[in-house]
């Protein structure tokens, strides 16, 4: 049995970069392939999720729905998902995609739920005084002011995604995770070094977002 | 005595016909495996949950008395827990073994990262939504700062609190479910062999249909508990 202090390698990391820097080509590839899944997989949770959330906010119905779809998605382990989706599709990249889909949806409808469920009734009122139509109400005032929130739930869709999509290389999902998961080739500086870049790939995207929603935020909007 | 003919599980014996050819549910290989494979598994798992989820709770707390008596602090903490939070599990995971190797350490302080964010928000939150009136007038009644924190203003950021442990337990279940790539523990395990075998339909379904309960269940007694710890909003409602 090896004690904890043989298994402190910090020398590792440096490898660990020497090996991003010599596959650099490789390891862009990979993470090319990651981002088409998560990309397929986000877009198509959002074509399912955010209309039925935004209209199920709008009508102020469906509480329990929005509620539960969020507990029992946070239930599903990201690996059993995986592992579902290859038992039921088989091998291939929908099968990932459709793990990531169920894993996507429910931040997507929650808060796209609440974040227009929550809006102030004296604006909406307001805004039908005014003799807007549902629709307009809907897009014009009700998205504008929940839009933060949409956003936050989107970008908590893409962090689960990008992690799970890491893992998806154990049923055939290409991505970074396939130097991650396969030691035996890439040795621990590889597996660090593809850990060190999918880490960076998700801070990306939450940057991103984190903009996006700083953006959208009345605060830092003011006068627009 | 290996006689293969047709596809064989490895690992699993001498299987039934139903395991050999991989049927979609093989009951008599859940009853045979129970006791030396998902039952050690679902307690392995529920161990690594319960430290994790203590241990976090115990960090998110003193971070928040910390947050909420120095205000500069409180937005880097904040951050910290959200940078934690976006390191995917698996890159996480990995990125410890250089540190502190093959161990339970690794996959505690991996879990322990991710239920930071939920949980620190989540106090934060509850504190600070606390009436300054009603902390107040606790004052004015004769309390020490002491007395009005744990008798008045905690008991009224309980709900809070206790929604963000519930999403911090059923979230550090589920992501510990990914602990077995790198220590061969909790229900991951037998998912992990399973795909990696052949894909054995019984020992992914029975592993993922225990992570998904315990998930659920635990989920279902933390509810129990936060209406057990908040019998006023009950007879609020009722009143």
């Amino acid at each position: 049995m090896t004690t904890l202090a043989d298994q402190f390698q910090p020398g590792t990391f440096v490898d660990a970069l020497r090996f991003v820097v010599d596959n650099v080509g490789f390891l862009l590839h990979l993470a090319g392939q990651q981002l088409v899944l998560s990309l397929a997989a986000i877009g198509i949770a959002l074509v399912l999720a955010l209309p039925l959330g935004l209209w199920l906010g709008h009508k102020h119905r469906g509480l329990f729905f929005a509620a539960s779809v969020s507990n029992v998605g946070r239930a599903l382990p990201s690996l059993v998902l995986i592992a579902f989706g290859l038992v039921v599709f088989g091998l291939g990249f929908w099968n990932n995609a459709a793990a990531l889909v169920v894993l996507a949806v429910p931040p997507i409808l929650t808060n796209a739920y609440f974040a227009i469920d929550g809006v102030d009734p004296d604006v909406v009122e307001a805004a039908r005084g005014m003799g807007l139509s549902e629709r307009q109400v809907l897009t014009q005032v009700e998205l504008p002011l929940g839009l933060p929130l949409v956003v936050a739930g989107i970008r908590i869709a893409t962090i689960f995604v990008i992690a799970t999509a890491t893992i998806a290389s154990i049923a055939g999902g290409h991505g970074l995770g396939d130097v991650i998961v396969n030691q035996a080739t890439y040795g621990l500086d590889g597996v660090v070094g593809a850990s060190l870049c999918v880490s960076l790939l998700a801070f990306a995207a939450a940057l991103l977002l984190g903009l996006l929603h700083r953006a959208v935020s009345p605060r830092h909007g003011a006068g627009t | 005595m290996i006689a293969a003919s047709g596809p064989v599980i490895p690992n699993f014996g001498r299987g039934s016909a139903c395991e050999v050819n991989n049927g979609t549910f093989c009951w008599d290989w859940v009853q045979q495996h129970w006791h030396d494979t998902l039952w050690p598994a679902l307690v392995q798992h529920i161990e690594l949950a319960l430290i994790a989820v203590v241990i976090g709770f115990a960090i998110a707390f003193l971070l928040t008395l910390l947050g909420l008596r120095f205000r500069l602090l409180d937005a880097p903490i904040g951050y910290w827990a959200d940078f934690l939070y976006t390191i995917p599990s698996l890159a996480l995971f990995q990125l410890l073994v250089p540190i502190t190797g093959i161990t339970v350490l690794t996959v505690e302080i991996a879990l322990v990262s991710y239920t930071l964010l939920v949980l620190y928000r989540n106090m934060v939150e509850g504190l600070r939504a606390v009436p300054a009136e009603v902390v107040e007038s606790a004052r004015g009644a004769g309390f020490t700062r002491t007395q009005t924190f744990l008798r008045v203003e905690l008991p009224l950021a309980t709900p809070t609190i206790m929604a963000g442990v519930r999403i911090a337990t059923v979230s550090t279940i589920s992501i510990a479910t990914v602990a077995a790539f790198v220590l061969p523990q909790g229900l991951g395990y037998p998912l992990f062999i399973a795909l990696r075998q052949d894909v054995f339909k019984t020992e992914i379904f029975a592993a993922g249909a225990l992570a998904v309960s315990l998930a659920l269940t635990a989920d279902g007694l933390l509810h129990l508990l936060e209406r057990a710890l908040t019998p006023w909003t009950r007879r609020a409602r009722h009143a």
